[in-house]
């Protein structure tokens, strides 16, 4: 048993930025129009039907203010600086020496549409990037404009539009197939691309069974996107025979590969038959996730697809790297320029200081420490794993369930979320929706994390455990040493109280008179 | 370069505590198996790789990595050694040091999602981005930004769709062909059953804005909204933006508006003229150009329940706590997006580029109404000032003269020479020169879009002048 800490989160109980200041305070000047420039030009320069008259009521602090208010707030955000175990999100370190040689001019500073000849630099990092990604997946070309997981799916409805309309078959191809489980972008992608979404649904082993997908795929089918593991930790075992089956249907076959930490170097997307796929960088490839992005998801697929990708595309001509905006079958830009480029340096950066012996060692640690976790929680009562049936050994995470201990003690995954937080770690994360057990929680250690830090995070939720059947009332209004107190959502859902900005806030709280807190 | 060394032991990796000597053994013994491979017993033997996994050589010193790192970015140009008047949707502005400071923040920059509680100070810094960028749009909602503007304004064109139940976007002819592009992607191929038409509107070739008869046109009862850009993508002020969104609204469309931040302290909060859906760039908002990777998009709107039901993110609202009189924040309406109702919610989410939110929350903070004020002055004096400079050079004509706030159309047709030459010429003298618009069938000839921001100095702008004059000599 772990030393569980004795852990307070700062609290600066901080006022609201636009509470703060005094007028006319200044954080930031710029230099009046040089003399030249008013003899010139004058100085009242924007037509009078768009001069702004209104002083924009923004705060009106120093500089040092502005870095201290920020500080603060960065302070009270646990951030990760606890153990994050945050399943299907892959915790990892991410590195300073890449985010220092990011933020250096020669990329910080560098605009998209400079001269070719001055970004060789990083167009060939770019391409040597491509090349690691092509040997982890066996695909022909990778392209990094998705700014996320996400718009990554995206990038594969555009493309399969894009595929099925050079063949005159946009009109009869309407649908994508997926598992009633996948990441919910994988459906809502495609819905907004304008696909009918056909969801299987899960069997006791954990996966859609072959005779569903047999019965769901035809050639109104345009596509098919899949998770493989899936969030339970559960590997689907016949999933080359749905790509054969898929295929002979006609249909492009998209492995989403948000959950490749476990299989990193071990499995070949193309060589399990798909078409295109998607890695993570901010999670996988240990760029930052930066609390929701910017992202990248990086896309790559066969030379069949290829000619649809959304351009531009990195090619090296030679010994010289250009970007190919020439392609006249592509999808379209699903964002512009050519992806969230530091992120995109980051993740070389670690593939670079991984390797391929260090990328295999990451995803067997990720396997054993979940297995190791596995083992731990199970011995914690009130605690179910999912699937129980399935009796191998699960992937790099695994869903677990408290439906047991909320059925004896009331107490369920979100207050367990919150009361984490009391003892300095970080909540985790509970499940995608749909919820397929109750009470969800899912764990993942990856790579980073030491089997100390393993233990006292399981050594915690056996004492929240404890809590719940001892003193459930402590964890159902948890937290209790955070910067504040567990947060009413009353107002979530309420359009007379929601305000998410401070004139709203002013206007329909403040002015009405919904508060105690005064007005600023 | 090699790393290779006859004397090289194997050691445990600085970013794996596990990889340490004994800790797997220990944990496969526990687990109670004999073999790491003996866990990977759900994947079928034939599902696995048969081509090995050949990588460049390993870095894992930090310092082999950064020495790799630094000479590969090096082999950049950038526009701090150069000057660059590039600018069509990323922007050179000045970042203020704490700016950089605060996003580089490890508890910012590594994690990726807590709770309301744990990571309050970054949810209350994302609710000071919306605050902030609110009172400069003069609008109650604004949403965490997705990937870019483009997309920003593919998501309104796509929530106006579904408020109207309609089909149809009017937008500028004169319009950003990378963002029209994504917007297109958006409103899908025509062929699809839920596609939106993307029509476009005219310009007036005398003064590059939206030709007013050709949008009377097009307004029909099938519109859904008129999108238009303030500035616009050519640098041109659209002053005629209430009348446009007053004809909107007669003709029960929509109005959405893009309009750079960085203008606000000068220019017409959008709030004020009429339009129903804001989005724009974040990027001018202390985001360094990162080659196009500080890009994000909001979308900001009034405080009306169809408007906040159709947004597709994040939006954070202030809230109370179970301590009377203290306040938190949290996420309004997470039901209703992607995350919440898969297939059935609105378009999709994910990661986005929320840490520029932070970024923007401290920029406006330190800038203040009067930092806006200034630099809106700044920079739309300087822009002017190059084009007037420019403008006397011979061969050399500013399209819409007097109209920018930072951007401008130089058109080169009497010089002779192609804006790539010219282009190419400046380059060899450190000179970015404009963005080449000569080929986006805009019909302007062989021109190019010049950006000027408060970062040039009229010295700077001088030596613009000077060596075009020089390289067209």
């Amino acid at each position: 048993m772990s030393r569980v800490p004795d852990f307070h989160a700062a609290k600066w109980d901080e006022p609201v930025i636009m509470e703060m200041g005094r007028p006319g305070g200044r954080g930031q000047i710029f230099p009046a129009p040089e003399n030249e420039v008013i003899d010139s030009v004058g100085d009242d320069l924007i037509p009078a039907a768009m001069a702004r008259k209104d002083r924009p009521k923004l705060p009106e602090i120093t500089e040092f203010e502005a870095q201290r208010h920020y500080l603060h707030l960065s302070q009270m955000t646990l951030g990760m600086m606890g153990i994050s175990l945050f399943g299907t999100c892959t915790m990892k370190y991410n590195s300073k020496t890449s985010e220092f040689a990011t933020l250096r001019p020669e990329l910080s500073e560098v605009h998209p549409y400079q001269h070719e000849d001055t970004l060789q630099g990083v167009l060939g990092i770019m391409h040597e990037f491509d090349g690691i990604l092509r040997s982890l997946s066996g695909m022909d070309q990778f392209i990094f404009q998705a700014g996320g997981g996400a718009d990554a799916a995206y990038t594969m409805t555009a493309l399969a539009r894009a595929y099925w309309r050079d063949r005159g078959m946009l009109g009869q191809r309407t649908e994508m197939v997926t598992s009633a489980q996948s990441h919910p972008c994988n459906p809502a992608t495609a819905a907004a691309a304008g696909f009918k979404v056909i969801n299987l649904p899960l069997e006791e082993n954990g996966y859609p069974s072959l005779d569903a997908l047999k019965a769901a795929v035809s050639d109104k089918t345009a596509l098919i996107m899949l998770n493989n593991p899936d969030d339970m930790g559960i590997y689907n075992p016949e999933i080359k025979e749905w790509v054969r089956v898929a295929k002979e249907a006609g249909a492009l076959c998209f492995y989403d590969h948000a959950n490749f930490n476990g299989v990193m170097g071990k499995l070949s997307a193309r060589e399990l038959g798909f078409d295109a796929c998607m890695f993570m960088l901010h999670k996988t490839f240990g760029a930052p996730k930066a609390g929701g992005g910017p992202a990248v998801g990086a896309f790559g697929c066969s030379n069949d697809l290829a000619p649809y990708l959304p351009t531009p595309v990195v090619v090296k001509d030679g010994g010289r790297y250009r970007l190919d905006e020439d392609r006249p079958k592509s999808a379209g830009k699903v964002r512009e320029y050519w992806g969230n480029v530091p992120q995109v340096v980051k993740a070389y950066a670690w593939a670079r200081g991984m390797g391929a012996e260090g990328i295999q060692l990451a995803s067997d640690i990720s396997v054993v420490a979940n297995n190791y976790m596995d083992k731990r929680l199970s011995e914690i009562p009130g605690l179910a794993i999912s699937n129980p049936d399935v009796k191998a050994h699960r992937m790099e995470m695994t869903r677990w369930s408290l439906g047991p201990l909320a059925e004896e003690t009331g107490i369920g995954t979100v207050d367990f979320a919150n009361r984490m937080a009391d003892y300095g770690i970080d909540p985790w994360w509970m499940s995608h929706e749909p919820w397929i057990v109750p009470e969800p929680f899912t764990p993942e250690a990856g790579e980073l994390w030491s089997k100390e830090d393993i233990d006292l995070w399981i050594d915690v939720i056996a004492k929240i455990a404890e809590e719940a059947r001892t003193d459930p009332e402590t964890v159902k209004t948890a937290p209790h040493n955070q910067a504040v107190a567990q947060v009413k959502g009353d107002v979530f859902e309420d359009p007379s109280k929601w305000a998410m900005t401070w004139r709203a806030y002013q206007r329909k709280i403040v002015g009405s008179g919904k508060t105690e807190r005064g007005a600023a | 370069m090699s790393t290779e060394s006859r004397l090289a032991s194997p050691r445990s990796h600085p970013w794996m505590a596990l990889s340490a000597p004994g800790v797997i053994d220990d944990m496969l013994d526990y687990i109670g198996v004999s073999s790491v491979e003996a866990l990977f017993e759900q994947i079928p033997a034939d599902h696995r790789r048969k081509t090995p996994l050949t990588l460049p050589p390993a870095l894992t010193s930090e310092m082999e990595l950064k020495r790799d790192l630094v000479t590969r970015l090096k082999k950049n140009e950038n526009c701090e050694d150069n000057l660059s008047f590039l600018g069509a949707g990323v922007w050179q502005h000045h970042v203020p040091a704490i700016v950089d400071e605060i996003v580089g923040r490890t508890e910012f920059a590594t994690n990726v999602w807590g709770s309301y509680q744990s990571d309050h100070g970054r949810n209350q810094t994302w609710f000071e981005f919306s605050s902030q960028l609110g009172a400069l749009l003069n609008l109650d909602v604004v949403q965490l930004p997705v990937y870019s503007w483009g997309c920003a304004s593919g998501h309104a064109i796509r929530m106006a769709a579904k408020i109207t139940g309609r089909r149809k976007v009017l937008v500028p002819q004169f319009s950003d062909p990378e963002r029209l592009s994504v917007i297109r992607t958006y409103c899908q191929p025509q062929e699809m059953d839920s596609a939106i038409e993307v029509v476009l509107v005219a310009a007036d070739p005398t003064s590059g804005r939206l030709d007013l008869n050709d949008l009377n046109a097009k307004l029909g009862p099938d519109v859904a909204a008129v999108y238009l850009e303030n500035p616009a993508y050519l640098g041109t002020i659209e002053t005629d933006a209430a009348d446009i969104a007053k004809r909107a609204r007669a003709a029960g469309a929509e109005t959405i508006v893009g309009v750079d931040p960085i203008s606000l302290g000068v220019m017409t909060a959008p709030g004020d003229y009429g339009a129903d859906i804001v989005t724009g760039p974040v990027q001018p908002l202390g985001v360094h150009m990162h080659c196009g990777g500080g890009a994000g998009g909001f979308i900001a709107s009034r405080d009306e329940e169809t408007y906040v039901r159709s947004y597709n993110g994040f939006l954070v609202s202030i809230a109370e706590t179970r301590e009377p009189g203290q306040h938190a924040f949290g996420l309004a309406c997470p039901h209703q997006n992607s995350y919440g109702m898969r297939e059935d919610g609105n378009d999709w989410t994910g990661n986005s580029t929320y840490l520029w939110a932070i970024a923007g929350a401290v920029y406006m903070s330190l800038l203040g109404p009067d930092g806006f004020a200034e630099v809106g002055r700044l920079i739309v004096s300087r822009a002017r000032y190059a084009s007037k400079l420019l403008g006397e050079v011979p061969g050399v004509r500013i399209v819409w003269p007097n109209t920018q706030f930072k951007e401008f159309v130089v058109n080169f047709d009497d010089t002779g020479k192609r804006v790539a030459e010219i282009n190419d010429a400046l380059r060899a003298h450190g000179i970015f020169g404009g963005k080449d618009i000569s080929g986006e069938g805009l019909g302007l000839g062989q021109s190019a879009l010049y950006c000027v921001t408060e970062v040039h100095s009229a010295a700077d702008i001088r030596r613009l002048a000077d060596t075009l004059k020089e390289v067209l000599s």
